[in-house]
């Protein structure tokens, strides 16, 4: 029994021994040693690469970057509730379908769809070119490569991670609940607020640390979404490995981005943790 | 005596399903009432409309005399003790007793004398802190009770308030439940299934079939005095004998004639099984029909085979009303 037991953890564990453990030591090893004259890295080992992180050009963007996942995180709980709440509430042959709905985004790759938007969004776009032609801007709007281009790549690549877990706790609920709500005095508002909510927290929760945490290391959609102008600390780690070779550099950048979502994580447990394991 | 709730012509379909037909009924103001029928029959139905979590088709529904048919559940000063209790998870014993005051109930200077003087009445106290989890089924359901008498509605409902307990401990509750009714003087509408429960506990009885309202009366009215085959088949056994029906438990079985004008009928012991309190005899009568008779076991015993007068009075007869 036991040694079953061993067998059917192994690939697990050494997936995450080799895969996750062993890449994160070598990481940790880098952000430690100094950058070559021409690239690569090596002795001495050096903590300057921690003391660059004060510098405000990155604490900007790391603020910034918080801004825009909070704000992104936000926005998919305003959009993903309703709709998780609909489905649940929905007749029960119908909820397969909008649930395959929500998911349908997955079948093609994120870079694409990124690319979608982008033709739906640039200054030759599909929502420009037909505003423009039916007259009713002149100038094309900026809607591409902005803050608010980056939210919406953002909410749109995200909300499903927010719904389905919604989803899941609010399907579970007792339905005479509501009943009892209404029958206790409460009005349909009255009762989303002091029953609905506070019985899906578990699913918010896990919605929002879904969405919250791959928000805010994203870099694919400021960098394709954003331009140059929209950056976020994930872009500024890709580039230090990149085009600046800076890899102890931009190791410190990630354990220190990695620091931040584990306090936020273990803040989060603190007081909400017992839902949400 | 005056009446609370009146429920007039109202009828009910969920697509080409009929399940409220032209209900009528009043209740009295403190009078503990049972909407009783087998599964489906549409008491649960006729009990949710009360409540306002089903509009009526046809009819309307009146609590002091105003037409409440169309106000919303949180609209009506009705409250229902739901069969699964529905206690609100999130919230403490004491939270969700004090959930109702904070909408219905009018009342907000002495809310927590109220919540506790309901924790009390239900015995509760000291137990108010724990969330439902944490509760036994009888708890729950004290709570649950505790949480609807806070708001202290014209009419409170109960859906099934038996059906979730331990059998064994539905005959104590449902003597607590009577005993809390009379003490509180709120009237109570209960709807069951089960014919000992609605007997024991009501005062008066409404039976239910098939949508239909069969009769409405005290318990021994509707069984002692049943207007359709329905109603005195669903309350226990009947011995149906052409025109008239004799219950078991009114057949007394002698060996000799008894000679008193009573009713005797000659015939032969087919089995007799004991059950405790009494003997379950199965005979045949010698015009062919079969009888059954509940005896004392403090009356003799009868073998099978035997040969032996059957015999009733004529006035423990059911006659059903033309």
């Amino acid at each position: 029994m036991k040694q079953l037991r061993f067998w059917f953890l192994a690939p697990a564990r050494s997936l995450t021994f080799g895969l996750f453990l062993v890449p994160l030591a070598i990481v940790v090893v880098y952000s430690f040693l100094t950058r070559g004259t021409y690239g690569g890295q090596g002795q001495p080992f050096t903590l300057e690469n921690y003391t660059r992180l004060s510098d405000p050009l990155y604490l900007e963007i790391l603020v910034k970057s918080f801004w825009i996942a909070s704000l992104s995180t936000a926005i998919c709980l305003l959009m993903g509730f309703p709709l998780a709440m609909f489905i649940a509430r929905s007749d029960p042959k119908w909820r397969g379908t909008w649930i395959n709905l929500v998911m349908l985004p997955f079948w093609t790759s994120f870079l694409v769809r990124t690319y979608a938007w982008m033709f739906l969004l640039r200054d030759t776009g599909l929502i420009n070119t037909v505003l423009q032609g039916l007259g009713i801007i002149h100038d094309p709007l900026p809607l591409l490569y902005n803050d608010g281009a980056v939210i919406l790549g953002l909410v749109y690549g995200y909300l499903p991670f927010m719904v389905l877990p919604i989803y899941s706790t609010l399907e579970r609920q007792d339905p005479f609940l509501l009943e009892a709500a209404a029958d206790l005095g409460a009005t349909p508002w009255q009762s989303l607020w002091r029953v609905t909510i506070p019985i899906s927290k578990p699913g918010i929760l896990a919605g929002s640390v879904l969405v919250f945490i791959p928000c805010l290391g994203a870099y694919l959609t400021p960098d394709l979404m954003g331009g140059g102008k929209s950056i976020m600390i994930g872009n500024v780690v890709q580039q230090q490995f990149t085009s600046a070779r800076d890899w102890p550099f931009g190791a410190s950048l990630s354990l220190a981005l990695t620091a931040l979502v584990m306090l936020l994580l273990w803040f989060v447990m603190k007081r909400g943790g017992k839902e949400l394991i | 005596m005056n009446t609370v709730l009146e429920v007039r012509a109202v009828s009910k379909a969920f697509g080409a399903n009929h399940v409220v037909r032209d209900v009528s009924l009043s209740v009295e103001r403190g009078e503990l009432f049972a909407l009783l029928g087998p599964s489906g029959c549409g008491k649960t139905t006729v009990l949710r409309m009360i409540a306002g979590f089903e509009a009526p088709d046809r009819g309307e529904v009146l609590l002091d005399g105003n037409g409440i048919a169309h106000l919303k559940p949180y609209e009506r000063n009705v409250s229902t003790v739901f069969q699964n209790y529905a206690l609100f998870p999130h919230l403490t014993a004491r939270q969700n007793v004090e959930f109702g005051l904070k909408h219905k109930g009018n009342v907000s200077a002495n809310l927590q004398e109220r919540v506790q003087k309901v924790l009390d009445l239900v015995q509760m106290l000291g137990k108010e802190e724990r969330y439902p989890a944490r509760l036994s089924g009888g708890e729950k359901q004290r709570i649950a009770l505790a949480r609807s008498l806070a708001i202290e509605p014209d009419l409170l409902l109960l859906d099934e308030p038996l059906s979730a307990l331990d059998p064994k401990l539905r005959k104590q509750v449902r003597g607590e439940l009577k005993d809390l009714q009379r003490r509180v003087g709120i009237t109570f509408i209960i709807v069951t299934h089960d014919q000992e429960e609605a007997m024991a506990m009501a005062d008066r009885v409404a039976l239910m079939n098939k949508g239909v309202l069969e009769q409405i009366g005290t318990p021994e009215d509707i069984y002692l005095r049943p207007k359709t085959r329905f109603v005195a088949g669903f309350l226990g056994s009947v011995n149906w004998r052409g025109d008239y029906g004799v219950r078991p438990e009114a057949v007394r079985i002698a060996s000799a004639p008894p000679g008193n004008g009573a009713r005797c009928q000659p015939g032969r012991i087919h089995s007799s099984l004991f059950l405790g309190n009494c003997f379950h005899v199965e005979a045949r009568l010698e015009d062919g029909t079969a009888l059954t008779a509940e005896v004392s076991r403090v009356d003799q015993s009868f073998s099978p085979g035997e040969k032996v007068h059957l015999w009733w009075h004529p006035q423990d007869e059911i006659r059903l009303p033309q």
